[in-house]
């Protein structure tokens, strides 16, 4: 946390409601975004409860595990959410346009011009916190390996038939989650909080409900009491007024709702089960209406602790479609089709589900992206709000200022003199200006790079060598250099990120790190067989 | 506030168990177990919590006394899970449980040596268990060949005066050494877990290590060593790795991993002994308070809410945020906290990087400009220091202004730059 947020914080404290920490919108929001609240079911890791989702704020639907123990309805729940959400996913394949680009010939080294498709937009899934992702992410682990009645072998339980197809999108949605600056699948809060700051705690701005009281205080109330009331309020049943954003549930629903909801469906089916046997169709018929009865039950429980989330989720949207949009969210979101075309593509091309463990290669690249990925959302944000800029400038890495002075000098060392010319600035920000360091303008109507040649810092004046951006000719070309009077800012770091050396294929992991995927057995507790195994060791039950 | 550590305790000739029992009151005493010790370790500069653990206050009773009940509870689903997980393994004598256990220490697979499990008397009293627990270890330990297993043993370990009795799921001891088993529901998926349980499960086992250990070195009639990172090897003193047996993946097959536990074993021995010298936290409290949370016949509260506020706030807490998910009295602290406008509500990395600025209210004047906070109290060193962060507040609350297009949150106050339209 910068010291700017902390004052945002502490300005947060006194003023009792949220403050903003962005002056743009920095993530992209779809049009048509997927709205999706979990629940899990206590005690046992990715075991699912229940889900709420919906493109349509008015019109959420629910599915159910009716008794989270038993592997039949969790299938059956698994299915129904692939077929509620895959069709979502894979609508946004159809629409592709086409982008030229150019391949290198591996043995004559010839370039030819490619097309390559991209999907036009992408899926969006917003959850409440990040404690979602990682379920979602838990239900695509445990679900991508699954065999189907249609695999060769489809051992003792098959799966129905999309949802290990489910669970390959999960994966690559919540995978894909770890991107810095991604927005195929986003948690509320972490959207919430780079755009504001409350005056609690990041571990407290995990409650979504409590989150969103420093923003909507009821009258009468600061942020902090209202987020109190959220977190603590409970009803003369002892049931929180509002449950929290999941997956878990408060254990006072579980043990005064859940449990007795679920145990009367358990009875319920068990009286079923009984009278099938007796032959006894009038009890049966009986019987079917209580199971109905039950479920609805459960239902009508888990909507009423579902709902309220499910509203502060769309709120939060509100909140965040009030900020403009931030200047590279197109580009990024760029970046996100291309991850949507891609998986798209890996799944026609029948390729199996991403393995437990990503082989070196996959690994280093990933690891790579997210580190490029950083510093250029690092990079863009700060073009994009001046907020974000001022983290740098008071890091020293930037600096601001309005010029004072232009002298027009030449570089006569070559053939031909080049202008260099000199700008000062007078500035209040105390840049980490080394003299010789290169500084890159920022907004400019070109690239601009320039090196300190001076700094005055009781006068507060920078001295800049302008060394590029000017055009060829020997005058530099109009409105290229600021002007006196003008303000500029300059950044220390470089505007554009840099490529990082290639990796090699995966096919030519060096044997450092364990030759190429499949050829040598892996060590540790990981040594599993192929997926048939796993999915056989991993009965639920 | 500061609580001299040169109180002489003459004033207090009674045992320290004595002052402790008067501080709980009639109520029943709450009793530390590994996960309060454990606990304690979360936190180890807050004396209200190690006053209250110390005599055995329900923290629980009291947070709810205090208009903050504490959000604590535990799923009977999760219960229920943990009960068929331990159940299974222990099952057709315990032949889950060993699987991964043989992988870890060797147990022979076959029956040249078949495994003992000695009756324990899970139905007596703490006292007797313990007993009964220390006899079979040593009868355990003293045949270097055997294998035997302890399920549910009972442990005693000495804090600050009174007993604790401790039960660790199970104590595997074979050539004169035992080691620490400890069986958790969450699940080992492709080979990580959740780290934070894994840590919480790792303090949790270092107490039970802790207990062994002090048991051992009182059986060889040696003191405990004073390096807590040094393995006594006594007859029956355990590893200082533990295993810790969870679920494999998603299904029911257990996994066990070794855990090294030197790290909490010597934070907890660090915690403990700060709390033998609870005597010195005693001195400080003013005369007469006690947190006795006891009712009379009709219901009456024998202490006003008033007098058990007063009573908590005698023991200063170190509040920070993390508190809200370990400690009862979270909710209570935290509103203390933000009364008192104190900085530490926004988190512990905060109080660092504002110096010596300790409330919300200073480190404001500070951003507007509006000088130095409060100095007097501090020494040249900390003058230096909230010097220095006002400095930066103020740069930063420029910058902030400037970015939002508000002005300067000072400039107004200065009268210089007064915004035309009025604000």
């Amino acid at each position: 946390m910068s010291l700017l947020t902390t004052l945002a914080r502490l300005e947060a404290v006194r003023s009792g409601r949220a403050e903003p920490l962005a002056t743009v919108r920095h993530r992209h929001l779809s049009e048509r975004p997927m709205v999706l609240v979990p629940l899990t079911a206590a005690g046992e890791s990715g075991a699912p409860l229940a889900v709420m989702l919906g493109t349509d704020r008015d019109a959420p639907r629910l599915h159910l595990v009716p008794q989270p123990l038993n592997r039949t309805l969790r299938f059956d729940f698994l299915a129904a959410l692939a077929a509620d959400l895959l069709p979502y996913l894979e609508s946004f394949g159809e629409d592709v346009e086409q982008i030229e680009g150019s391949e290198k010939d591996p043995e004559t080294g010839e370039k030819t011009q490619v097309f390559r498709e991209l999907c036009t937009d992408a899926p969006q899934l917003i959850v409440p916190n990040a404690a979602g992702v990682h379920h979602l992410a838990l239900i695509g682990r445990s679900t991508r390996f699954r065999r189907t009645a249609e695999d060769a072998e489809p051992g003792p339980h098959p799966a129905p038939l999309r949802v290990p197809l489910l669970g390959r999108w999960l994966t690559h949605l919540t995978d894909r989650a770890q991107v810095p600056g991604s927005s195929l699948l986003l948690p509320m809060t972490g959207l919430l909080a780079r755009h504001w700051a409350t005056g609690q705690s990041h571990l407290e701005d995990q409650h979504l409900a409590a989150r969103l009281a420093w923003h909507f205080p009821p009258p009468g109330l600061t942020g902090a009491q209202a987020a109190e009331l959220a977190e603590s309020e409970r009803d003369e049943h002892g049931q929180l007024v509002h449950p929290p954003a999941g997956p878990a549930t408060d254990p006072a629903f579980d043990a005064g709702v859940l449990a007795p909801a679920i145990a009367r469906y358990d009875a319920a089916v068990n009286a079923l089960q009984h009278s099938t046997e007796q032959g006894d169709e009038a009890a049966a018929e009986h019987a079917r209406a209580a199971v109905r009865s039950a479920v609805e039950h459960l239902e009508r429980a888990l909507r009423a602790v579902l709902l309220p989330t499910w509203r502060d989720v769309w709120q939060g949207l509100d909140l965040l479609r009030t900020l403009p949009p931030a200047g590279h969210l197109e580009e990024r979101w760029t970046g996100d089709r291309w991850s949507y075309t891609g998986h798209r593509d890996r799944l026609a091309a029948g390729e199996p589900p991403q393995p437990r463990q990503d082989d070196a290669v996959t690994a280093a690249r990933k690891l790579a992206q997210r580190e490029r990925e950083q510093a250029r959302l690092d990079v863009q944000e700060a073009l994009d709000d001046p907020l974000a800029m001022a983290e740098h400038r008071l890091s020293g890495e930037a600096f601001s200022g309005v010029v004072t002075e232009v002298v027009l000098e030449y570089d006569t060392t070559g053939r031909s003199p080049k202008p260099r010319p000199l700008v000062t600035l007078r500035t209040a920000d105390r840049p980490h200006a080394d003299l010789g360091r290169e500084a890159h303008r920022v907004h400019g109507p070109s690239a601009q790079k320039a090196r300190i040649v001076a700094v005055d810092p009781a006068e507060g004046t920078v001295t800049l060598r302008v060394l590029s951006g000017m055009g060829r000719k020997k005058e530099p070309e109009p409105g290229s250099l600021p002007e006196p009077g003008e303000p500029v800012t300059f950044t220390l770091f470089e505007l554009t990120v840099r490529q990082s050396a290639p990796l090699p294929e995966p096919d030519d992991t060096p044997w450092t790190h364990g030759g190429p995927p499949g050829t040598a057995p892996v060590a540790g507790p990981s040594a599993t067989g192929p997926s048939a195994t796993v999915a056989a060791s991993e009965d639920w039950e | 506030m500061n609580v001299s550590t040169n109180v002489p305790l003459g004033g207090h000739a009674e045992p320290l168990a004595q002052r402790l029992a008067e501080l709980r009151g009639p109520a029943p005493q709450r009793s530390l177990n590994a996960r309060s010790l454990a606990a304690l370790a979360a936190n180890p500069g807050c004396r209200r919590r190690a006053v209250l653990d110390a005599a055995g206050v329900d923290k629980s009773v009291l947070a709810a006394r205090l208009g903050r009940p504490a959000p604590f509870g535990q799923s009977p689903f999760a219960i229920a899970r943990g009960l068929v997980f331990e159940s299974r393994l222990k099952a057709d004598g315990y032949a889950a449980l060993l699987e991964p256990l043989r992988a870890h220490l060797g147990v022979p697979a076959d029956d040249r040596a078949p495994l003992l499990v000695p009756d324990l008397l899970h139905r007596s009293g703490p006292a007797v268990r313990a007993d009964r627990t220390a006899e079979a270890l040593a009868r355990a330990a003293a045949d270097p060949d055997a294998w035997t297993l302890l399920d549910h043993p009972m442990l005693r370990l000495a804090v600050a005066g009174s007993t604790a009795y401790l039960e660790p799921d199970a104590l595997v001891v074979h050539g004169g050494r035992c080691t620490v088993v400890e069986i958790k529901s969450f699940p080992v998926l492709d080979g990580g877990a959740d780290p934070a349980k894994v840590g919480a499960a790792a303090r949790q086992a270092a107490v039970y290590v802790l207990a062994l250990q002090h048991a051992a070195a009182a059986a060889a009639g040696l003191p405990l060593a004073d390096d807590p990172y040094t393995e006594q090897r006594l007859p029956g003193s355990p590893r200082t790795s533990v295993l810790l047996v969870c679920p494999k993946d998603f299904g029911n097959r257990p996994t066990a991993v070794a855990v090294d536990v030197r790290r909490e074993l010597a934070t907890t021995r660090r915690q403990l002994s700060r709390m033998t010298g609870i005597g010195r936290l005693l001195a400080a409290l003013p005369p007469g308070t006690d947190f006795d949370l006891a009712t009379d016949e009709d219901g009456a509260p024998a202490r006003s809410t008033e007098q058990l506020t007063a009573a908590v706030e005698a023991v200063p807490a170190a509040y920070s945020p993390d508190c809200l998910s370990t400690c009862e009295l979270g909710f209570h602290c935290r509103a203390r906290a933000r009364c008192d406008d104190r900085v530490e509500q926004l988190g512990r990395g905060v109080r660092g990087e504002l110096g010596s600025i300790r409330t919300v209210a200073e480190a404001l004047a500070a951003a507007s400009g509006a000088g130095t906070p409060d100095t007097a109290a501090l020494d040249a060193d900390d003058t230096d220091g909230a010097h220095e962060a006002a400095e930066r507040l103020a740069y930063a609350a420029a910058l902030r202004a400037e970015a939002l297009g508000t002005g300067h949150p000072g400039a107004d106050r200065l009268g210089t730059e007064r915004n035309p339209a009025g604000a």
